[in-house]
C-alpha cells in the first residue's frame, strides 16, 4: 500500500489529546458520533483513499482534464471512483440527515479531506467544491431551494462551483462585471465571463451548479453591490444553460481537476439570499473552506512525507558517519544520515502539530454549530475565525515546503516524474493561492481578526492556553515542552501588543508585518499543540502504543529544539518594522 | 434461507506479525482487523441475499475476544444482519481442533442452511477451518468455490483445484468456503457502517454453548508448540540490475533451471 491513512495518529489526537467525546458526541444530534463509529467511519475512507484513489493521482496527473465538443472529461478511473464514493454513500458524510446525509461531525469531513488530499487533490476538487456549494445554500438558499438542491449536492449526484474570480477581478472582488438581469418570469439572465473556476466542467455528476457572484442591475458599486445566483448547468427543462467552458487552463499541478473559463450568456439563475448580499453570504461560509483549503497542504505534507520514510529506508548511499550501520549491504540506508533524518522530521515534526491544530479547530467549529448553549457556540465561533487565516496559510505553506523537502530525500530521481514525488510538489503550489493567498490570510489575520472586539478573538486563544500551561507548571516531565512553549506565547503576546499599538495608527505597518505574524503564530500555535500532545503521551490512562507514545515525544522534541527557534527570529523580523519595507524606492525595482 | 458466514479477527496485515517467543503465539495486541479472506464470504453471501434468495438472513459468527467488537461491526458493514460472537476467556490457545468444537457448538444453537468461510486466515494460513467443521456436524463440505449458483435446495459450485475447475453439485444444509477469486467484495457504504452497531449482537459464553473450560483453550488443543525456528534463509537469489538485458538473463537462468525448455 503506497499510502497508509494515519489512523493511529488521529485517534490518539480525538481520543486523548482534544476530548472527542466529551467535546463533540455529546452535541445535540451527535450521540451516534463516538470515537469509535468516527474511527470506523475513518478507517474505511482511508481504505479507499489508498486503494482507489492513489493509484489514479500519477496517471490523472499525466492525462489530465480533457476539453472535448460536450465539454470536460476527468482522466481514465475518475468516473468510476466517484461513482464508489456516490454508492457508499460518501459525499453527503457530514450532510443533514434531512438531506439525506449521514450527519456526521466537520471533524470527520476534515480527517477525510486529509486522506483525499493525500492521494489525489485532483479528484478531492471535484468533491469539496461540491460540498462548498451544499454549504452555501443550506445556510443561504430558501426553504424551497434547500429541499429542491441539498439532497442532490448531498448525494453527489449533483456537482457544485463557486464562481467568484473574474480576469480583473481576483483578490479584489468589488471589481467584478458579471450581470444578472431579472427576467418576466422572476428568474434572472445571467452574462458574463468567470476565470479559474475549479471543476467548472465534467462528467462526473448529471448536472452542476454554479454559484454565481454577479451584479443586479443599480447595484452599489464595490462589493457592496454583488448578488449570489445559482445557475445550473442543465435548466429545469432538462436543456443544456447558458453556460460553457470555453477553455481549460494549462497547470503546474492538480492538473486533473478542471480549471475552467466559464463563459455565461444569458443563461438562466436563480438568486440566493437577498439582493446584493453575496458577498456576506460568501464570508458566512468562509471558515470552512479555508480550513478545507489548509488541509490541502496537510494532506499533501504528510503523503510526500510517507513516500521519502520509505525510499530512505531503501536508498543505499554512504555511510554513517559513526560508522557502518549495516556492513552486511553494500552501503548503508540514507536513513542513517543526519541531514536526512533532518529533512524527514522537520516535515513530520510540523505534519502531527498542523493536524493537531486542524483537529483543534474542526472541533471547535462543530461545537460553533451545534452546542445548544449560544455562549458557547459564539465563544468557538471567535477562536475558529481566529484560526482560519493562520490554518490556511500556515498548512499550505507547510505543504510546499514539506513536499519539497520530501522532493530533495529522493535526490534526482525526485525530479523524475515517475517517482510520483515531483507532483506533489507542484500539486501543492495552488493551495497557498487560492481561497484567499496567504498574503490575504494575513491580512484578514492583523486587519480585522486581531483588533476584533478589541482582542476577543485573541483572548479565546491565549487565556485556554495560559491556563492550560499554568496547570501544567509543577510537572517536571513536561517542563521540556511546557517552558519553550510559555516562553513562545510570551513572545508571542509581545509581538501582537507591539503590533496592536503600531498597526493601528499605521496600516502599513500592519500590512509589513502581516505574513510574517501569522508564521509566528501558526508556529506558536503548533507549539502549544505539541506540549498538550506531550502531555496526552506521558498520561498514564493515553490509549496509545508504548512505540507510538515514544515516536510523538522525540517528534515533539524536535519541534521544539529545531523549527520553534524561527519563531524568535520572526519576531525580530516583525518589530524591525516596516521601513526597510516600504523604504526601497518603487523606481528602483 | 438462514446463512451463516463465519469471519476471524487476525492482526492488522499491514504490520509485521511477530511471535511471543515465550507464549510462542502469534501477537494478536497490535491492531486487528478482519480477516480479508472473509469479506469475500461476506459478499458471496450479500450477493445470494440480493439474487437467488431474497430475504436471506446472514448471521456473522466468530470465535474471538470480548475486545474484537469493530470486528464484529466492520462484518456487519459488509453485510451481515446480526452477529453471534463467542468470547470467553477460556478460548485463549485453542487451536484448529479446539476453535472448530467452538464454532461448531455456536453453529448448531441454529439451523443454517448454507455455512459459508474465506478461504483461510491471513494469519495463521490454515484452510482447514471449513473442513473441521463441516465434520463436526456431519454436513457436506466443498472448499475453494470460485463461482457459485443456487438451485432451491441445491447449490451448483465451480471449486478451483490445482488442474482446473470441478463442478459439484451440493445439497443444503452445507458448508462452503469461498476462494478470493470468487467476487469482489464492495465497500461497505456509510450508512451500513453507521448502522453496524445498531444491529443485534449476541455475545455468548462457553457455558451458554455447552461447552466446559477443557473442551477448548490449550486443554482442548491437540498440536503442542515445542520450538521455533526461522526457516533458513534461500542463498542462492540471484539479483538483476536491469541493462535492457535482463530479458535475456531471467530466460537463460530459466532454461538452466529446467522450468521452461
Ligand atoms: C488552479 C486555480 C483554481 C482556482 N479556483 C477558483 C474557483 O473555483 N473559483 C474562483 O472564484 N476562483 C478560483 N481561483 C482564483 C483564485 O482564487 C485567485 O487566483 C486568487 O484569489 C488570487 O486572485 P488573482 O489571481 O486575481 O490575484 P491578484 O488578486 O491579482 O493578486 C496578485 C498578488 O497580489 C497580492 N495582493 C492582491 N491584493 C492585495 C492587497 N490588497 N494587499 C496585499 N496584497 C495583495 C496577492 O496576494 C497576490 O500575491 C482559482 C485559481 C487557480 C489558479
Amino acid at each position: 500500500m503506497s499510502y497508509r491513512p494515519p489512523l493511529e495518529d488521529v485517534r490518539f489526537l480525538l481520543g486523548d489529546v482534544l476530548d472527542f467525546d466529551g467535546r463533540v458526541t455529546g452535541l445535540p444530534g451527535q450521540a451516534e458520533s463516538t470515537l469509535d463509529a468516527v474511527l470506523d467511519v475513518l478507517a474505511e475512507a482511508g481504505t479507499f483513499c489508498a486503494n482507489e484513489l492513489a493509484p489514479l493521482n500519477l496517471p490523472g496527473d499525466g492525462a489530465g482534464a480533457t476539453l472535448g465538443p460536450d465539454g470536460v472529461s476527468t482522466p481514465a478511473g475518475f468516473r468510476e471512483a466517484w461513482r464508489t464514493l456516490v454508492a457508499g454513500g460518501w459525499p453527503g458524510l457530514t450532510c443533514d440527515p434531512e438531506y439525506g446525509g449521514s450527519g456526521l461531525p466537520h471533524t470527520t469531513q476534515v480527517v477525510f479531506e486529509e486522506f483525499l488530499c493525500a492521494t489525489n487533490l485532483s479528484f478531492a476538487t471535484y468533491l469539496t467544491l461540491r460540498h462548498g456549494a451544499y454549504h452555501a445554500l443550506r445556510l443561504h438558499g430558501s426553504a424551497e431551494q434547500r429541499d429542491r438542491l441539498l439532497p442532490l449536492l448531498a448525494s453527489g449526484r449533483v456537482a457544485g462551483t463557486m464562481c467568484l474570480t473574474e480576469a480583473h477581478a481576483g483578490t479584489d472582488l468589488g471589481l467584478i462585471r458579471t450581470r444578472a438581469d431579472p427576467d418576466e418570469a422572476g428568474g434572472y439572465r445571467v452574462s458574463g465571463t468567470k476565470v479559474f473556476i475549479t471543476a467548472g466542467d465534467h462528467d462526473l455528476t448529471e448536472n452542476i451548479v454554479h454559484l454565481v457572484l454577479a451584479r443586479l442591475p443599480g447595484a452599489p458599486s464595490g462589493t457592496k453591490g454583488i448578488s449570489l445566483l445559482i445557475v445550473p448547468k442543465i435548466a429545469a427543462d432538462g436543456k443544456r444553460n447558458g453556460v460553457t467552458c470555453t477553455s481549460l487552463e494549462h497547470k503546474m499541478g492538480i492538473r486533473a481537476s478542471a480549471t475552467c473559463v466559464l463563459t455565461f450568456e444569458d443563461a438562466w439563475g436563480e438568486l440566493v439570499g437577498e439582493p446584493h448580499g453575496g458577498m456576506r453570504a460568501m464570508f458566512t461560509m468562509m471558515n470552512a473552506a479555508r480550513l478545507s483549503v489548509g488541509i490541502h497542504g496537510l494532506g499533501l505534507a504528510d503523503g510526500a512525507y510517507q513516500r521519502a520514510v520509505r525510499y530512505a529506508r531503501v536508498r543505499l548511499q554512504g555511510r554513517a558517519l559513526g560508522g557502518a550501520a549495516r556492513p552486511d549491504l553494500e552501503a548503508d540506508p540514507i536513513i542513517v544520515h543526519p541531514d536526512v533524518r533532518r529533512a524527514l522530521l522537520r516535515v513530520r515534526s510540523q505534519v502531527e502539530a498542523g493536524r493537531a491544530l486542524a483537529l483543534w479547530t474542526a472541533i471547535e467549529l462543530d461545537v460553533a454549530h451545534r452546542h445548544d448553549d449560544p455562549v458557547v457556540r459564539a465563544a468557538a465561533d471567535d477562536l475558529v475565525a481566529l484560526m482560519t487565516p493562520i490554518l490556511k496559510a500556515g498548512l499550505t505553506e507547510l505543504g510546499w515546503e514539506a513536499t519539497s523537502t520530501a522532493l530533495g530525500v529522493f535526490g534526482g530521481a525526485g525530479y523524475i516524474r515517475e517517482t510520483g514525488i515531483e507532483q506533489y510538489v507542484r500539486d501543492a503550489r495552488i493551495a497557498p493561492i487560492y481561497e484567499g493567498t496567504n498574503g490575504i490570510q494575513a491580512l484578514d489575520l492583523v486587519g480585522r481578526k486581531l483588533p476584533e472586539g478589541a482582542g476577543r478573538l485573541l483572548r479565546r486563544f491565549f487565556h485556554p492556553a495560559d491556563a492550560w500551561l499554568e496547570r501544567q507548571r509543577g510537572n517536571p516531565t513536561l517542563a521540556e515542552f511546557v517552558d519553550p512553549t510559555t516562553r513562545a506565547i510570551d513572545t508571542l503576546r509581545a509581538t501582537t501588543l507591539w503590533l496592536g499599538e503600531r498597526g493601528a495608527s499605521d496600516r502599513e505597518e500592519a500590512g509589513a508585518a502581516a505574513t510574517d505574524y501569522l508564521r509566528l503564530f501558526f508556529l506558536t500555535a503548533s507549539c502549544y499543540m505539541w506540549a498538550r500532545m506531550a502531555a496526552a503521551a506521558l498520561d498514564p490512562q493515553a490509549t496509545c502504543t508504548p512505540a507510538f507514545r515514544e515516536a510523538k515525544l522525540a517528534s515533539g522534541r524536535f519541534y521544539i529544539a529545531r523549527v520553534l527557534p524561527e519563531a524568535g527570529a520572526l519576531a525580530r523580523e516583525i518589530t524591525a518594522g516596516k521601513a526597510s519595507v516600504m523604504g526601497f524606492p518603487e523606481a528602483a525595482f | 434461507m438462514k446463512i451463516a458466514v463465519c469471519v476471524k479477527e487476525v492482526p492488522d496485515p499491514t504490520a509485521e506479525k511477530r511471535i511471543d517467543p515465550d507464549t510462542k503465539r502469534l501477537v494478536r495486541s497490535g491492531e486487528n482487523t478482519l480477516n480479508r479472506y472473509d469479506r469475500h464470504a461476506i459478499e458471496e453471501a450479500v450477493r445470494l441475499r440480493e439474487g437467488a434468495a431474497p430475504g436471506a438472513e446472514i448471521a456473522v459468527v466468530l470465535v474471538a475476544p470480548a475486545s474484537a467488537s469493530r470486528t464484529v461491526d466492520k462484518a456487519l458493514a459488509q453485510g451481515g444482519d446480526r452477529s453471534v460472537h463467542l468470547a470467553d476467556d477460556g478460548l485463549s490457545g485453542s487451536d484448529i481442533v479446539a476453535t472448530s468444537r467452538a464454532l461448531a457448538a455456536v453453529l448448531a444453537r441454529d439451523s443454517y442452511d448454507l455455512i459459508v468461510f474465506g478461504q483461510q486466515g491471513s494469519d495463521a494460513e490454515c484452510y482447514v477451518m471449513a473442513s473441521a467443521v463441516a465434520e463436526r456436524l456431519a454436513r457436506p463440505c466443498v472448499t475453494q468455490v470460485a463461482a457459485l449458483a443456487l438451485d432451491g435446495s441445491s447449490l451448483k459450485v465451480k471449486r478451483q483445484v490445482e488442474t482446473g475447475y470441478e463442478t459439484l453439485e451440493v445439497s443444503l444444509p452445507a458448508v462452503i468456503s469461498v476462494s478470493d477469486a470468487i467476487n469482489e467484495p464492495r465497500y461497505p457504504s456509510l450508512p451500513a457502517i453507521m448502522g453496524a452497531k445498531r444491529k443485534p449482537h449476541e455475545v455468548l459464553s462457553l457455558a451458554d454453548v455447552g461447552l466446559a473450560a477443557g473442551d477448548v483453550g490449550v486443554d482442548g488443543s491437540r498440536t503442542h508448540v515445542s520450538a521455533l525456528s526461522k526457516p533458513p534463509t534461500r542463498g542462492d537469489s540471484v539479483k538483476l540490475e536491469d541493462d535492457g538485458t535482463a530479458a535475456e538473463k531471467i530466460l537463460a537462468f530459466l532454461v538452466e533451471r529446467k522450468v521452461v525448455a
